[in-house]
């Protein structure tokens, strides 16, 4: 009986350790698999497919592995050492059935690559709200063109209509992250990616730093609100009728300056053509990191806009075709 | 430049460690390295140790040495993940834990090259040197003497690796760097030096290793054993070492640009300045999905052979299983653009990559089958190879699903870099190559030491790192459905520390685990008399290396075998059990490789070489090149390389080993 006991005791510590995890996972709130949007919903569903025709094969595997370890355990007999009947007829069903999975997985992979490609625009009645997204050293700067203003930190948009980001960063390496509306994108300095996400319902939602960008990195989260048409007009004219907190050439150089766990701030007005020329500084010929860390002091020529229905990196074909940029405070490569 | 930064490069006072744990850390290495050296001293056995093991070309030797120090390399890469689930579990909301952000980027960058360059392949390498040539019937591998060389520089890296926590700091970068973070404009201490040096350093010893097994496996054969005869592990290691020899060049090149980018301010990955950080992401992940599968197909040769071993039978679909090795190790270089989706590179290009990864699923499946069914009415012993086996199985299918999950490209967007990545990944490594390495480790112990190991301790310890393993990881995927991103040294949200906690205490259990597994070799030693495997085929085994005793003897094979089947040991078992006649044992005349100090030579200078690179000590750099080109020119002028040992001589042998073994 004790003996019996000992056996079981591994079994016994395995099901609380499950039993531990299913109940978290009932009790967590997992925006990922509660998305608040469409792009989110979509990609949830594809997770659910993916897992269901996984089991087809996972579940006979698990029958077998189990079953056979049951069936043939020593218990003094001889082990077949014969080719059983229908061997070969056996061995070619298990290349034949993953095969047909991922044949079905595969189809997948292309359709939903294709209609959940994140630079393609969300249809909708109602026109995108475009948001310029700068990573910066370690905090996140979000311009709103069309309404002049600019905050950090903090991204409010409106619910029920689409958001086209445009994103780079004036920083190492990131990715723009917020789970509950829908899968990230890396933003890199020098160049531009996209975005589009949408919100359905009003909320607050977390956004986060997906990719590890130094020693702030981890403070580098910020609040979604998603707000209705109506409050969110009223949020950007709040931000307008400020008292002045203008996101000047000045400005942006300090704010671009290593910072950690930075409170939200609020810009009541944006210098023009600032997203453009965070991107071009490093277009130059003969810019280097170092001098785009501290140097902006003057903001460039207007880049031609990239083509927004080109996916990949848009703005690294934009340098050959750049007029020659009036640029002369850019000092030359240090070494 | 001054004298003094001619002679001291970039070294000062302020390099010594900070913090209370940095401290502790530099000390356990100082510590360790001198308790070492004591017990050595004590026990005289420097001379032993140079002798037999140091200067030694027997591969047997070898693999012991890269086995030893990957144990030594895999438990400062377990304290780097105890320290990072200590500070995950506390650092929420107004409580900063116990690390900095910066060490805390250092250790989790440290954690994750070391497990992987030389834990994992440390372990699998001195597996293949010791089992390899055995299994192909063969005494040595095709080119000893620089199979030394690999290991020196092997350990080189590694020992350049911990310098680190004495002097200076090591990345913070993550274990692959990616600029422009790990540009000198964001990273400009000796951190990514140290990390870019070992690894170039231990990165150009496994280049070595792969072009020695792969040219093992071509010239070395035993007679009769066609390509189609081979044990599957030998096939394994054909495929992952052929991926070696393609993509280690591919690190070795990206490693040395980074470096021109930092010590002579090019600008290949920087950002601005025409470089292109993706360029690197691109090769990096060219070098590292390969990567992948050239620690995993070893490892799952090690369940072909430990599957039919322990349910006598052979292994069900050979042929399938062969096309499988090949077709995962052509298909593992196409699907490196599957690390980064998220870059943004287009429908077409990510649809390519997900499906091409997803493909993969099929071989590998394809081999899950022919191991359940070489189970299949067998006669089945559940010793701890495996148990392993199973929990191998179980986990790595759930991680296979989760592997397809981020291998569609949209549902990936969700996933990248979050808990849930970490989960799968830690899924596939810890069942797929760790399970592999103890099982195979346990199976063919007694093959190396001549004796077994104590069963009781490895069951243990295999429940222990099974459950750890579910409370470390599994929480993690519940993490990253919560919007947890990988590498936070804090968070906010209170409530992912139930769940960090959770974690920390799977972690806890996996220590058990090799707290067990450590008991358990020592009591094995104590009690290695009893244990004593005289027969040489402990485990009724089915290929070469169970034909001669154990341990494996210097000259492994004393009449060289010849091969008339697959499973030859078994078809020579089965023959004679049949009562076949057997040919009289035929001795030769055979030449072994001396021993060479050389290799040391070369470690020597290799580490030295990258200390001084790291630090900008170019007189040193210069010194250690000068010094490596003197020695290896001494090797290649020296004709007087073998030893002979007469035919008799190997009869005498052969003769006193049998007696032994019927005596006992």
């Amino acid at each position: 009986m004790l003996r019996r006991i000992r056996q079981l005791f591994p079994f016994f510590v395995l099901a609380i350790a499950l039993a531990a995890l299913a109940w978290f996972s009932l009790h967590a709130v997992l925006p990922v698999l509660a998305p608040a949007g469409p792009i989110g919903t979509a990609e949830r569903q594809l997770m659910i497919d993916v897992v269901s025709l996984s089991a087809i094969v996972v579940l006979p595997v698990f029958a077998l592995l189990f079953g056979f370890a049951w069936r043939y355990r020593d218990r003094g007999q001889e082990a077949q050492q014969d080719e059983w009947k229908h061997e070969h007829i056996a061995e070619f069903v298990w290349w034949l059935v993953p095969a047909a999975i991922i044949c079905a997985l595969g189809s997948l992979a292309w359709s939903s690559s294709h209609a959940l490609d994140p630079y393609k625009p969300i249809v909708s009645d109602t026109p995108a709200l475009t948001v310029d997204v700068v990573a910066l050293d370690w905090k996140w700067l979000f311009i709103y063109p069309s309404e002049g203003i600019a905050t950090v930190n903090d991204l409010e948009i409106p619910a029920g209509r689409p958001v086209s980001f445009r994103l780079t960063a004036d920083a190492p390496m990131n990715s723009f992250w917020v789970p509950a509306l829908g899968g990230q994108i890396m933003v890199m300095p020098g160049m531009e990616t996209q975005l589009n996400l949408m919100a359905s319902t009003t909320g607050t939602y977390e956004g986060y730093s997906a990719n590890l960008s130094g020693e702030g990195f981890a403070g580098m989260h910020f609040p979604v609100r998603a707000l209705t048409e109506g409050s969110f007009d009223a949020w950007a004219a709040s931000v307008r009728a400020a008292p002045a907190n203008p996101l000047t050439p000045d400005a942006y150089a300090a704010l671009a300056k290593p910072s950690m766990n930075v409170q939200p701030i609020a810009y009541t007005s944006v210098a023009p053509e600032l997203y453009e020329s965070v991107i071009m500084q490093y277009m130059m010929p003969q810019g280097s990191t170092t001098d785009a860390m501290t140097g902006m002091t003057m903001p460039m020529p207007a880049a031609p806009a990239p083509a927004a229905s080109t996916p990949g990196m848009a703005t690294s074909s934009a340098s050959a075709s750049m007029p020659d940029p009036i640029v002369a405070p850019m000092p030359s490569m240090q070494m | 430049m001054t004298l003094s930064s001619f002679i001291f490069g970039r070294l000062a006072w302020d390099q010594l460690p900070h913090s209370a744990i940095a401290w502790g850390g530099s000390l356990t290495v100082i510590g360790g390295v001198l308790a070492v050296v004591i017990a050595i001293t004590v026990t005289k056995r420097w001379g032993w140790l140079w002798r037999e093991y140091a200067t030694s070309l027997d591969p047997k030797r070898i693999g012991i040495m890269y086995i030893a120090v990957a144990a030594i390399m895999g438990l400062r890469g377990l304290s780097d993940a105890v320290l990072m689930r200590t500070q995950q579990a506390l650092a929420v909301g107004s409580n900063p834990g116990i690390l900095a952000p910066d060490h805390f980027q250092q250790i989790f960058s440290a954690h994750g090259t070391i497990m992987i360059f030389f834990l994992a392949m440390g372990l699998l390498i001195g597996l293949i040197n010791i089992v390899l040539p055995l299994q192909l019937g063969s005494r040595d591998v095709a080119f000893p003497f620089l199979n030394s060389v690999s290991f020196w520089l092997f350990f080189a890296g590694a020992a350049l690796a911990n310098v680190s926590l004495v002097l200076g700091d090591f990345s913070a970068a993550g274990w692959l760097s990616y600029p422009p973070l790990s540009e000198l404009a964001y990273s400009p201490g000796t951190g990514v030096d140290y990390w870019d040096w070992s690894l170039q350093i231990a990165g150009i010893g496994s280049l070595l290793t792969g072009l020695n097994f792969l040219m093992t496996i071509f010239t070395m054969r035993a007679k009769g054993m066609r390509f189609m005869r081979m044990p599957i592990f030998a096939w394994s290691v054909l495929g992952s070492m052929a991926l070696v020899i393609f993509a280690f060049p591919i690190l070795t090149a990206t490693l040395a640009l980074l470096e021109l980018d930092r010590m002579l301010g090019m600008h290949f990955f920087t950002a601005g300045g025409g470089g292109n950080m993706m360029m690197y992401v691109n090769l990096i992940w060219a070098w590292g999905h390969p990567e992948v599968y050239i620690l995993a197909l070893p490892a799952f040769g090690i369940f072909s052979e430990v599957v039919p071993a322990f349910s006598g039978r052979r292994l069900t679909g050979y042929v399938s299983m062969v096309y499988a090795v090949v077709a995962i190790a052509f298909l593992s270089f196409i699907v490196w653009l599957h690390h980064f989706f998220t870059m943004g590179a287009g429908a077409d290009v990510n649809a390519f990559f997900g499906i091409m990864t997803m493909i993969i699923a099929v071989p590998t499946g394809v081999k899950m089958f022919n191991w359940i069914f070489t189970m299949y009415r067998g006669k089945i012993r559940f010793t701890s190879p495996m148990l392993w086996f199973m929990g191998f199985v179980v986990l790595f299918t759930m991680g296979g699903v989760t592997g397809v999950m981020l291998a569609e490209p949209p549902a990936d967007f969700q996933f990248h870099n979050s808990l849930f990545l970490v989960a799968h990944f830690h899924t596939m490594i810890i069942s797929g190559v760790v399970f592999g390495i103890f099982a195979g480790f346990t199976y063919w112990f007694p093959k190396i030491f001549g004796f077994r190991l104590i069963e009781s301790w490895q069951v243990r310890a295999f429940w222990s790192w099974l459950i750890g393993f579910i409370l470390a990881f599994g929480p993690l995927y519940i993490l990253g459905f919560m919007g947890a991103t990988r590498r936070l040294d804090h968070y906010t949200d209170p409530s992912w520390q139930p769940l960090f906690i959770t974690a920390g205490i799977g972690a806890s259990i996996i220590i058990l685990g090799v707290i067990f597994q450590a008991i358990g070799l020592i009591a094995s030693i104590r009690r290695r008399h009893e244990l004593a495997d005289t027969s040489g085929d402990p485990w009724d085994g089915r290929t070469l290396e169970w034909s001669i005793p154990s341990p494996a003897p210097f000259y492994a094979f004393a009449a060289e075998p010849v091969v008339a089947a697959r499973d030859a040991w078994w078809d020579e078992k089965q023959r004679r059990a049949a009562g076949e006649a057997q040919q009289p044992r035929a001795y030769a005349d055979i030449l072994l490789p001396k021993r060479s100090a050389i290799g040391v030579v070369l470690g020597a200078c290799a580490f030295f070489g990258g200390f001084g690179a790291v630090w900008h000590l170019w007189w040193l750099f210069a010194l250690a090149l000068l010094a490596a080109a003197v020695a290896l020119t001494r090797r290649l002028l020296d004709d007087d390389t073998e030893y002979l040992i007469p035919a008799h001589e190997l009869a005498r042998l052969d003769a006193a080993q049998r007696s032994h073994a019927d005596a006992a």
